[in-house]
């Protein structure tokens, strides 16, 4: 079994008035892709963010932990966590518009981190910069080195992103919904140039993401998370051939499928009714004003993250007994 | 765009090519080689550099400042050469006109002082002033400006307390104080401009960090590991910079303007002729020789046009965003 390259336990983000992120456990294996999936608010860009340690100054990791590759990345000095940063942890913004420096050439940005964290010449960055950035696939990679980034296009922007985030072989790649400000035809290009990179420089991939087509496409491991709490957590083929959670049930049937024969003037896809609730809400599970099967117990605290099967793990006690019991029947079977 | 093109199309140079390839196998080796023209193009470097000094020397605002300061540093390094010995020693009868006599080709002062000589070696004082006190206010005001800018919080309140301590006095008036407490002197003058004109860029500085480093790309920045200062000095501050070029060129303007008007009023060192304490001598015989005041106010007057035109063509020049359009 491969080694949990990032082990996040019960890690819990506080504002001084909230609480976005609760008791949040994952954890992410060497060469693996996990997707963390949740709609907005649920707390996943600052899950992300705390990995980084590059929460908003209001915000704190009241509790739990990070470990990294053995170094426990919460505790860890801030000179240090420098040292991590780019190097053995880099991460992807959603907005390649205004990610990257506008008065550096692309070049010169891919150069500069290469040349803080590898120690290469100015030579030696150079090549390699111009090597990575065809590694992102971008055309005539050594005449776009000096090109400033107002010329390139969103999707280029976003690659030289990725060619900046993946120059020094992290060994953890976080893309923070790294497609979402992209045009559909390109996301695929996109999504696809992060798993190549995945697959050739041996690193472990972070999705973040409230696509569920990019999850089923691309991810190994799926968190559902919910008002800050993870709901839900599967295998991708696994999730998606039976979800266990009713909100992950809910956004699976959300999803237009090709094959669904639907049509939208003769069925309208169904819908979660109501809205996230407020990630404040101090007791009992938060999905339950939306819940079709809720159950009085729901009311009183939040239900524990129950265990179906090995990789499988589920917040509902609805659901657990008819997986328990759906077990069990496959189990007498065989 | 089609000058980009011809030098991307010209065939690499073939000794670069060789020169680099040696190289290239001697260094790390690493797993993915796709490009077959890395080290071919490798050491093509500073094209954006030379962009920006095309675009500069295109526009006939930026020309003209350049050409009329050029005229003045000429003139500056060339006052020993052309006007050796001191300008101050009277060299002819007092009070002769432009023209009158060929030995003084711009006339004699009312002690009999070139003023030819005046000018060329007035030249160098206000140069030296203008670039030296602006170098200061400068380094000052970024240091001071970024730090609070880019900090917030309470180094921010201090520092900006410290700011507004300074614009509260008239500036002029702290720049006479400073310069009688201090005696006159170059160095004097050059450090009490300096001093006077530090807030001016640490407001601006501050103002553009305090945007920039809400950016996307300065916590993408964060993000790779870069320390505080390679942020601020890499990252925020180049974009940070054509406000403060276009600023600075104004400011040496300012300080030339200032080292003159202090000699006019008899606060410049005594020992060094500048085109201020020209028309302070001159400012008595304003009626019956009135080029004594009118020549040296000129030089002043075309010495600072040129630098705003020179502020306004970098400005055009650094921002890659313009490079596009002209």
């Amino acid at each position: 079994m491969a080694k949990a390259l990032l082990d996040v336990r019960n890690l819990t983000i506080s504002f001084p008035d909230s609480s976005p992120v609760r008791e949040l456990s994952f954890t992410a294996n060497e060469g693996e892709t996990v997707a963390i999936v949740g709609e907005s608010g649920s707390g996943k860009s600052l899950t992300a963010l705390s990995l980084m340690r590059l929460l908003p100054n209001a915000a704190r990791i009241s509790s739990g932990s990070i470990t990294f590759a053995g170094t426990d990345l919460v505790s860890l000095p801030d000179r240090d966590m420098r040292h991590h940063r780019g190097r053995d942890i880099a991460m992807v913004f959603q907005e390649p518009m205004t990610s990257l420096n506008p008065v550096m050439t692309i070049g010169g940005q891919i150069s500069e981190v290469l040349r803080l964290h590898s120690g290469f010449s100015a030579r030696q960055a150079r090549s390699r910069a111009i090597e990575m950035l065809d590694l992102a696939r971008i055309p005539e990679p050594a005449r776009q080195y000096d090109e400033y980034p107002h010329r390139l296009s969103g999707g280029m922007r976003q690659r030289v992103m990725i060619a900046i985030a993946a120059a020094c072989q992290p060994k953890l790649l976080i893309a923070d919904e790294p497609t979402t400000a992209l045009d559909v035809t390109i996301q695929a290009q996109i999504l696809d140039l992060l798993d190549r990179l995945r697959r050739e420089l041996r690193l472990s991939l972070l999705l973040i993401t409230h696509d569920l087509g990019v999850v089923g496409q691309w991810a190994d491991r799926v968190v559902v998370m919910y008002a800050g709490r993870k709901v839900e957590e599967a295998p991708a083929d696994e999730l998606f051939a039976r979800p266990l959670h009713p909100y992950t049930r809910g956004l699976l049937a959300a999803s237009p499928r090709l094959n669904g024969d639907r049509h939208y003037r003769e069925a309208a896809l169904t819908e979660i009714h109501g809205s996230i609730a407020s990630a404040s809400r101090e007791s009992g599970c938060p999905f339950l004003p939306r819940c079709p099967i809720g159950i009085p117990t729901c009311r009183a605290r939040f239900p524990d993250l129950l265990t179906a099967s090995a990789a499988r793990h589920v917040a509902c006690p609805v659901t657990i007994v008819e997986e328990r019991s759906h077990g069990a029947a496959v189990g007498i079977r065989a | 765009m089609t000058s980009t093109d011809a030098d991307i199309a010209r065939p690499a140079d073939p000794s670069l090519s060789g020169a680099a390839a040696p190289e290239a196998t001697a260094g790390p080796s690493w797993s993915n080689l796709h490009a077959p023209d890395t080290n071919l193009v490798a050491d093509r470097q500073t094209v954006a550099a030379s962009r920006a000094l095309r675009i500069f020397l295109r526009s006939p605002t930026a020309l003209a400042g350049t050409s009329i300061l050029a005229f003045v540093v000429l003139a500056a390094l060339l006052a020993p050469v052309l006007y050796p010995g001191d300008p101050l020693s009277m060299v002819g009868r007092p009070l002769l006109w432009p023209g009158q006599n060929r030995a003084f080709p711009l006339g004699t002062d009312s002690l009999g002082r070139d003023l030819a000589a005046g000018l060329f070696h007035g030249a160098r004082i206000s140069l030296l002033v203008g670039v030296a006190a602006t170098v200061i206010g400068l380094t000052l005001g970024i240091l001071v400006g970024s730090v609070a800018g880019y900090n917030g919080g309470w180094v921010d309140d201090l520092l900006v307390r410290l700011i507004e301590l300074f614009q509260t006095i008239p500036s002029f008036v702290l720049l006479v104080v400073l310069v009688a407490i201090a005696q006159p002197s170059i160095v004097t003058i050059t450090w009490a401009i300096g001093l006077i004109t530090w807030p001016t860029i640490a407001r601006l500085v501050r103002a553009e960090f305090r945007s920039l480093r809400e950016q996307e790309f300065v916590m993408a920045a964060n993000g790779l590991g870069y320390g505080h200062a390679r942020i601020i000095f890499r990252e925020i501050l180049p974009n940070a910079l054509p406000p403060i070029i276009v600023t600075a060129s104004v400011m040496v303007a300012t300080a030339i303007l200032m080292e003159s008007a202090l000699s006019f009023l008899g606060l410049g060192d005594p020992n060094v002729v500048s085109w201020g304490s020209m028309i302070g001598s001159g400012r008595e015989l304003l009626r019956t020789a009135w080029y004594l005041t009118a020549l040296p106010g000129l030089v002043i007057v075309l010495a600072v046009l040129s630098l705003n035109l020179i502020g306004d063509g970098l400005n055009d020049a650094l921002n890659p965003r313009f490079n596009g359009e002209r």
